[in-house]
């Protein structure tokens, strides 16, 4: 705004703050106020707009649906509460239906994501190309413009959009500038897209990344991994930094038809053969040599174990397990080797009693890595048979249930829940599929009452109501009430918590649901 | 603006509109606890009330009912917060449009009838002359005729504070003389102490207007770049208006009384309300905003006549921590009587009697005019009172934009300062193309306050 009047016959503005900042004692200066009054009201009747600055250009259309009123709101409150637990999914579930962000929570949502990573992803894609626009002019959005827009159902922006915003021209800078992480999650993805493409990216620049970066990039290889990796990988078991040679080998492992599986399979053959009884007698190498070396076997075993022991457990789950079969086939029962029960009959052999326990944690672990459920699910009826429900419990069968398809991940649980109670089964009800079906719905909730009606203090069970907040079906909630209805005041009070999570979390989606 | 625009809005009251009825952050949350529609039964709305039976700990449900026009709130909950939580959620349910039944039932009906005949009575007992008078309904409709006596005392009382008030501007008029002749250069080095000191004086001398011009002054040193200009400026529009009260008696009556409110003495609403004149008209409710010191809550709610084009201002007090009574939705029409402060400019209003709960506006967007627009009602106003920092105004095809000075508002006719406690929440609204943006614009830039979107008003 500028001055265009000043109605004072003599001396400026300028001339009257002069005389004000000196005092006029020093210099004398007649009605200074009342000059200054009638100045500063002819400067105030007489402002008139400045010149425009320039315009930015308007954000590109949102094309996707808009929200729902009543989704609108919840997303106001919970931006506004900031840690709710909901927001992932109500982040998630918003962009997974293609619904745009409405523009004036734009702000709230870029700020939520910049301080929590975890939304960044959904929250990003979410906003949508409005919010990119917008992030652009902010430098604390600046995060969001590093997330590229590849996921999101909208159109690229129009030509003449600032290229750094862009989704494809986002990738290369996420890339190259991005942090760690965000080069991370941006790998992963291309791989889960295009696992060629991702492995040339990694390829680009592998010689110049630090080795604690080559070994996460090369772990983010698990996502799409092919035979065509295998060279890259086979490189990279000369790789300078230990770790990094471990991880390939690992990864190599995991690829059935690969060379360092197949050199893997012929060292288990020495060292477990088939008896004339059948039976398989053990007998770990006695040196690590330098093949064994190059394959990502350490010379002393890192744990307490024996080195022998560790040599075997490294060489067995490196193998492919489809070579035990074979293995157990050849030994004269000619449908040893078919059908989905040849891991049990596998098992079912006699084995060294020195080294049972060594070859089954083996297996184990070559189950896992290789996603072989034929196997994991052999080696889980075999634990569930066994007394001590605490060695059940580690961390082999969680992850051994990994591999299963989910609803038998869930029934295998629910069975878990009904025998062994809730103390133990933290780790397994992760792996469960979201919602609970209802054999595992049903089996948490009945060792709830049963821990409600002992006596055990809630908090003690925190981690499984957490999971169990996220989990159960909705419909779960009247059940929970009925609980809570005859608990102690404590557990009352947790049920009804809980209770009303699940309906909150129904409400939630339904909003999302109205078009 | 498409039809569909028009149709969306609604009488119902948004939520944000709801929130602000809370008495506290608390009860907001426990209001979103209730505002689904699992704990209640026997919900519904007419154009006058909401209802609705909410499940609590105990047997029995708590039977809720609100009337839209106060609003005001009936709960057989014993929760000492007003309006509990019951009241708050119905609301919010209501404003989610999940409201389902129609006929109000016994209990609510019951309350609602006993309320109407209270207002019935409380009118009957009023003036039948609308020129005379008519308070809020559940307002004290004032205080009965004064007798002879009386008004000899109020009269003395009120020439005693003539008295102080003018030795009060006169000891400000010596204070600003003796600053002045020892330079405002001085002025960093002295703090806020010396004017808080003057500020009590005028305290005592029962001159709240000129108190806290003084204390303002006290701060305007530390106020960055161009600070000389600023303090000269209040400098020489405080000696004006102790001047003008002064000088009281030969001033014209309407800037006479300007100057007496600039300084302090102010009417009270029920005052306004009695001696009127009222005017009704359907005033479109165009923003409100709330600030707090350490002793008070003042809510600022700016109205606009759709007949009569004429700007109100409403004013609302409330203890810290406690939202001001008065709260009218944003957006909505209120068919209502005002009176005005007798003051020139006349803004400052008393809201008397209301005809109808607020209703959905007659247009999407209020009409405004230009960035040019508002500055030159603004200086048209200060032709009735100088000391006016600003006007209200409605500016139609407005763009906010940051730029390395700070927020701009811009429109074809150029740009103004733009102040607003979310400047990035009106930007993403505005999508970055021009919008629809109320405020109060004056000589320090724009204030804006709401601005309407696609999807109605969005207070900033």
């Amino acid at each position: 705004m500028t001055t265009t009047a000043d109605t004072r016959p003599a001396g400026s503005w300028t001339d009257l703050v002069e005389d004000a900042l000196l005092g006029t004692n020093r210099r004398p200066s007649p009605g200074l106020l009342d000059h200054a009054a009638l100045a500063t009201v002819a400067r105030r009747a007489g402002l008139r707009p400045a010149p425009a600055p320039e315009l930015p250009a308007p954000a590109p259309f949102d094309e996707r649906a808009a929200l729902p009123a009543p989704a609108v709101r919840r997303l106001a409150a919970l931006l506004a509460e900031n840690s709710s637990e909901l927001l992932p999914q109500w982040l998630a579930t918003a962009r997974g239906r293609g619904f745009a962000a409405p523009p004036e929570l734009l702000p709230a949502l870029l700020d939520a994501a910049r301080q929590r990573s975890d939304l960044r992803g959904d929250a990003v894609a979410f906003a949508g190309p409005r919010g990119h626009w917008l992030a652009a002019l902010n430098p604390d959005w600046r995060y969001a413009l590093r997330v590229p827009l590849e996921e999101s159902p909208t159109e690229p922006h129009p030509a003449g959009a600032d290229s750094a915003a862009g989704p494809t021209g986002g990738a290369d800078a996420v890339w190259q500038e991005g942090l760690f992480a965000e080069r991370v999650t941006h790998l992963t993805r291309l791989r889960r897209r295009d696992p060629a493409a991702g492995l040339a990216l990694l390829h680009s620049t592998w010689s110049s990344e630090r080795a604690e970066d080559r070994l996460l990039f090369l772990d983010a290889l698990q996502e799409g991994l092919n035979l065509d990796d295998e060279p890259f990988l086979e490189a990279a078991l000369r790789d300078r930094a230990k770790n990094v040679r471990a991880t390939a080998a690992e990864l190599l492992s995991t690829l059935p038809g690969s060379a360092l599986a197949a050199r893997m399979a012929d060292r288990a053959r020495q060292a477990v053969r088939v008896t004339e009884d059948g039976g398989l007698l053990v007998e770990p190498p006695d040196s690590c040599d330098a093949a064994m070396q190059r394959d990502g076997i350490a010379a002393t075993s890192p744990t307490g174990r024996g080195d022998r022991a560790f040599w075997l457990g490294e060489i067995v789950a490196a193998t492919p397990l489809s070579c035990w079969v074979e293995l157990a086939g050849s030994s004269g029962d000619a449908n040893a080797a078919d059908g989905a029960d040849a891991p049990t009959r596998v098992l079912g052999r006699a084995v060294t009693p020195a080294w049972a326990d060594e070859l089954r944690e083996a297996w184990a672990r070559a189950a896992v890595r290789q996603h072989d459920a034929a196997w994991a699910r052999a080696l889980l009826a075999e634990r569930r048979g066994e007394e001590n429900a605490r060695a059940a419990s580690g961390g082999a069968p969680s992850r051994l249930l990994s591999v299963l398809p989910a609803t038998e991940r869930a029934s295998w649980t629910a069975r878990f829940v009904a025998e062994h109670g809730l103390a133990e089964a933290f780790q397994l009800l992760v792996t469960c599929p979201a919602p609970w079906p209802e054999d595992l719905s049903g089996a948490v909730l009945g060792a709830l009452a049963q821990a409600a009606g002992t006596g055990s203090y809630p908090w003690s069970h925190s981690g499984v109501l957490g999971v169990a907040e996220r989990c159960l079906p909705f419909a779960a909630a009247a059940r929970i009430d009925a609980l809570a209805g005859e608990a102690s005041s404590a557990w009352a009070e947790v049920l009804t918590r809980l209770a009303d999570t699940l309906r909150t979390r129904a409400a939630m989606l339904a909003e999302l649901a109205q078009d | 603006m498409g039809p569909s625009n028009v149709e969306c809005m609604n009488d119902r009251w948004t939520t944000d509109h709801v929130l602000s009825l809370a008495p506290d952050a608390s009860s907001q949350k426990a209001a979103a606890k209730l505002g689904r529609p699992d704990p209640w039964s026997g919900t519904g709305a007419s154009a006058e009330a909401v209802w609705g039976a909410c499940k609590g700990s105990g047997s029995r449900p708590y039977q809720t009912v609100v009337a839209l026009d106060g609003p005001a709130y009936h709960c057989s909950c014993p929760s000492r917060k007003f309006p509990c939580k019951h009241a708050l959620g119905l609301l919010l349910l209501w404003s989610a449009d999940t409201l389902t039944g129609a006929g109000a039932p016994e209990w609510a009906e019951s309350w609602l009838s006993g309320r109407r005949r209270r207002a019935e009575r409380a009118s009957a007992d009023m003036p039948g002359d609308a020129a005379s008078g008519g308070a809020a309904p559940g307002d004290d409709a004032g205080s009965s005729q004064a007798g002879p006596r009386d008004e000899a005392a109020a009269a003395a009382r009120r020439q005693r504070r003539e008295a102080r008030v003018a030795s009060g501007a006169e000891e400000l008029l010596a204070r600003l003389a003796d600053q002045l002749r020892g330079g405002l250069a001085e002025a960093p080095s002295r703090g806020y102490a010396f004017w808080d000191g003057v500020a009590a004086r005028m305290v005592d001398a029962q001159a709240p207007g000129l108190a806290s011009r003084a204390r303002d002054l006290g701060a305007l040193p530390a106020s960055g770049a161009q600070w000389p200009t600023r303090l000269l400026e209040e400098y020489a529009m405080l000696h004006l208006l102790a001047t003008g009260y002064q000088g009281r008696d030969a001033l014209p009556a309407p800037l006479a009384a300007t100057v007496r409110s600039r300084v302090g003495f102010t009417v009270d609403n029920a005052e306004v309300l009695r001696t009127g004149p009222l005017v009704r008209d359907r005033w479109l409710v165009l923003g409100s905003r709330d600030t707090s010191d350490d002793r008070l809550t003042t809510r600022r709610l700016w109205l606009r006549g759709t007949q009569s084009g004429r700007d109100a201002l409403l004013l609302s007090f409330g203890r810290p921590g406690v939202a001001p009574e008065l709260s009218l939705p944003t957006g909505l029409e209120l068919d209502a009587e005002l009176a005005f402060h007798p003051t020139a400019p006349a803004l400052r209003a008393a809201l008397g009697p209301r005809h109808a709960a607020p209703a959905a506006p007659s247009a999407p967007h209020p009409a405004g005019g230009s960035v040019d627009a508002a500055l030159g009602s603004y200086a048209a106003a200060l032709g009735d009172d100088p000391w006016l920092d600003s006007w209200p105004a409605v500016i139609t095809e407005a763009t906010p934009v940051p730029t390395d000075h700070g927020w701009q508002l811009v429109d074809a006719t150029g740009a103004v300062p733009l102040f607003t406690p979310s400047p990035w929440r009106l930007l993403a609204a505005s999508t970055g193309r021009p919008l629809t943006v109320f405020g109060e614009c004056g000589h320090r830039g724009f204030h804006a306050v709401t601005c309407w979107t696609d999807n109605g008003p969005l207070t900033l």
